[in-house]
């Protein structure tokens, strides 16, 4: 069924598919669409499910961390300072190997206050453990949230899922969104059935504590788990497409690469410009392209740099920023590349706290990727304000 | 089924009240309990991996969200229906409870969520080396309000957390002892057969912190709740509903001589904290009828 839905709606409307026993959340702008559309669904009785009203996010990570263990699926969403306030649940989650999915509408992070988008939020928990999974529509936000479960959940991953949808762009902005059916999502994602959880009929201790003789490889096990999703990540989308005939999600999208001088690498929504701006450039001859990345934890590292190959210019446009650094893209690519010489990789800022990214600032990015290499070059910035 | 729910054979201090009183609570509830603990001494002490001593399902996530992962576990007990058969119980120390996790257990009470939060109050940050925390008592010498020349210890009265616990209108609330075994787990088992939150404060004498020798904890205890210092009451619906009377008052330098932490109010010149310590007893007295009085 097809409906005209903003992007906050599309990630409701897939959790409930998913039938979650257990959401609990705080709100926060411009994430609340997702819980109050929850809210309404469990009121209406469409979902059966306990819906926990806490009084912070780090509460609402919490709550879902202790559902979670007792053997329910679970949900919450949060953006920006809530995302923030959950961090500490937000590393515990992920040691703890509890397949949380959480929706990060993203916003930028105070001071100043600012409610508009860009990736600082979850950029900045880019370390804790979670898989990262960055929407560039309405369709998508839908498709990986479902996707998200069954990752989470599959026994040979057992790590937290983050779907991340840009504030506003696609939280509120409206548009057509295919929405499955029920008996599909039902054939895809398999019910929760944890080999481990809390239960008085086989008592088990979780959270320990581990000193040095342990610490080391239990973070090096839950290491090992985030990067081997790159293979599980892949399976999942095609058993995705077989199930409801759509490629969505996977770690990568090559736009237009084929024989790409200059490309963009970049992630979310802004993909969509940058998709744009591409094609009125190729139209007038210009060899430019994109690389999208769709997940960012774990790093698909090889894919990068097989997609990247052959494309002498390389900008990453980050939509945030390691103060004092670069962006975070950026920082990984340039990683990724190192030892391998002959190849411009320039480091972009766009877009913090809302400042709109247009075709125009696409096409300054291309402009200046042929002049010097930069590592975090501000693009739009005023000179006085 | 083991001797008892929470194993011998962990870390704790010799005469750490809190293991005492863990087990006794958790003897009290019985097997189908699933326990969530803050951090703290407690957990440290009783789950080092590889290893356990916890015989019931067992969960710790941080310092300060205990509250609110009982939450979720009893959220999820009730969407799968085994909430009738399964209790859930959340605990911390008295920095965990009072301090860090004040907010979290609020909204637990709040919400109203089939829970039992216990308090064992050592009254300071034992697990971190004893710093001062709100449940510290008036003039305590801890690490970080150390009495010394210009100190006399800790400046500021003990938090009531019962109270503010009575506050938030929950059905039962009440306050126990390690030096008072019997009184915990009839309090315990009086929580547990009550739907909705409940909250258990008990007293939990720590020899290393407070400085007095391993098997003084019992007395300790006692002689706590017997000078008035730390009252045995118990609310219901938001009234007392019970009190220990005490049968011979005595006065609390017998509570504060044994213990090092309060070495510093026997010194000359410390007569009129002394004196203070005494008015907050004799004040707790009177505000909860400790006393029996001639009729």
């Amino acid at each position: 069924m097809k409906d005209f839905i903003e992007g906050s709606e599309a990630v409701a409307r897939a959790v409930c598919l998913c039938k979650p026993g257990v959401i609990s959340a705080y709100p926060i702008t411009p994430q609340t669409h997702i819980v109050e559309g929850l809210a309404q669904m469990v009121a209406d009785g469409r979902l059966k499910c306990q819906f926990v009203n806490v009084e912070s996010e780090h509460s609402a990570a919490s709550v879902v961390l202790g559902a979670v263990a007792a053997g329910e699926r679970v949900f919450t969403a949060s953006s920006s300072q809530g995302l923030i306030l959950m961090s500490e649940v937000i590393f515990n989650i992920a040691g703890m190997r509890m397949p949380v999915v959480l929706a990060c509408v993203n916003r930028s992070l105070s001071a100043p206050i600012n409610i508009w988008n860009d990736l600082q939020d979850s950029m900045a928990l880019r370390d804790s453990g979670w898989v990262q999974l960055y929407a560039e529509n309405n369709q998508e936000a839908l498709d990986l949230t479902i996707q998200a479960y069954r990752l989470a959940e599959d026994s040979r991953a057992l790590v937290p899922v983050m779907v991340c949808l840009d504030g506003y762009v696609l939280s509120h902005g409206l548009e057509v969104v295919d929405i499955p059916e029920e008996d599909k999502v039902a054939q895809f994602l398999p019910p929760f059935n944890p080999a481990e959880k809390l239960d008085t009929a086989n008592p088990k201790s979780f959270g320990l504590l581990a000193g040095p003789d342990y610490y080391l490889e239990i973070r090096h096990d839950l290491h090992q788990a985030v990067k081997d999703t790159l293979k599980l990540i892949p399976e999942i989308t095609a058993d995705f497409k077989r199930i409801f005939g759509r490629d969505s999600g996977g770690l990568v999208e090559s736009y237009r690469l084929e024989d790409a001088e200059m490309a963009i690498v970049s992630a979310g929504s802004v993909c969509g410009t940058i998709k744009d701006t591409v094609d009125n450039l190729r139209a007038e001859g210009k060899k430019v392209g994109l690389l999208r990345i769709i997940t960012y934890r774990p790093f698909p590292e090889e894919l990068i740099l097989q997609a990247l190959a052959k494309v002498p210019m390389v900008a990453i446009l980050d939509k945030a920023i390691s103060l004092g650094a670069t962006g975070p893209i950026y920082a990984d690519l340039k990683a990724a590349f190192q030892g391998k010489p002959g190849k411009k990789i320039s480091g972009y800022i766009a877009g913090l706290g809302g400042r709109d990214i247009t075709p125009d600032t696409i096409k300054e990015i291309f402009q200046q990727l042929a002049g010097p290499e930069v590592s975090n070059q501000f693009i739009g910035l005023k000179s006085s304000f | 089924m083991p001797e008892h729910l929470l194993s011998p054979g962990h870390t704790a201090c010799a005469g750490c009240a809190q293991s005492l009183a863990a087990r006794l609570v958790l003897d009290a509830a019985g097997p189908n309990t699933i326990i969530v603990n803050n951090t703290g001494c407690l957990e440290v002490f009783s789950t080092a991996y590889p290893d356990t001593a916890w015989e019931v399902p067992f969960i710790h996530s941080l310092f300060e969200n205990a509250a609110a992962v009982a939450s979720g576990v009893e959220a999820a007990l009730r969407q799968n229906g085994k909430l009738s058969e399964t209790r859930v119980i959340s605990q911390a120390g008295d920095g965990g409870t009072a301090d860090i996790g004040l907010q979290a257990l609020s909204g637990m009470w709040e919400r109203g969520h089939d829970i039992l939060s216990i308090c064992y109050d050592n009254e300071a940050y034992m697990n971190t080396g004893i710093q001062r925390s709100g449940l510290t008592p008036t003039y305590t010498s801890t690490s970080t309000s150390p009495a010394s020349k210009s100190s006399t210890g800790n400046p500021r009265p003990k938090k009531n957390v019962v109270e503010i616990a009575v506050a938030h209108g929950i059905p039962y609330v009440a306050t126990a002892s390690a030096g008072f075994p019997l009184d915990l787990q009839k309090k315990v088992k009086k929580a547990m057969a009550i739907r909705g939150p409940k909250f258990l404060h008990v007293h939990v004498p720590c020899p290393l912190g407070w400085r007095h020798e391993p098997d003084q904890t019992y007395q300790i205890a006692r002689l706590a709740v017997e000078t008035g210092l730390f009252p045995m009451i118990e609310f219901e619906n938001g009234k007392i509903s019970g009190r220990y009377l005490i049968a011979k008052l005595k006065p609390v330098e017998d509570y504060l001589k044994p213990q090092g932490r309060f070495r510093h109010l026997f010194k000359p010149g410390a007569e009129a904290a002394l004196k203070e310590i005494q008015e907050i007893a004799n004040r707790n007295i009177e505000r909860y009828g400790l006393v029996k009085t001639a009729t």
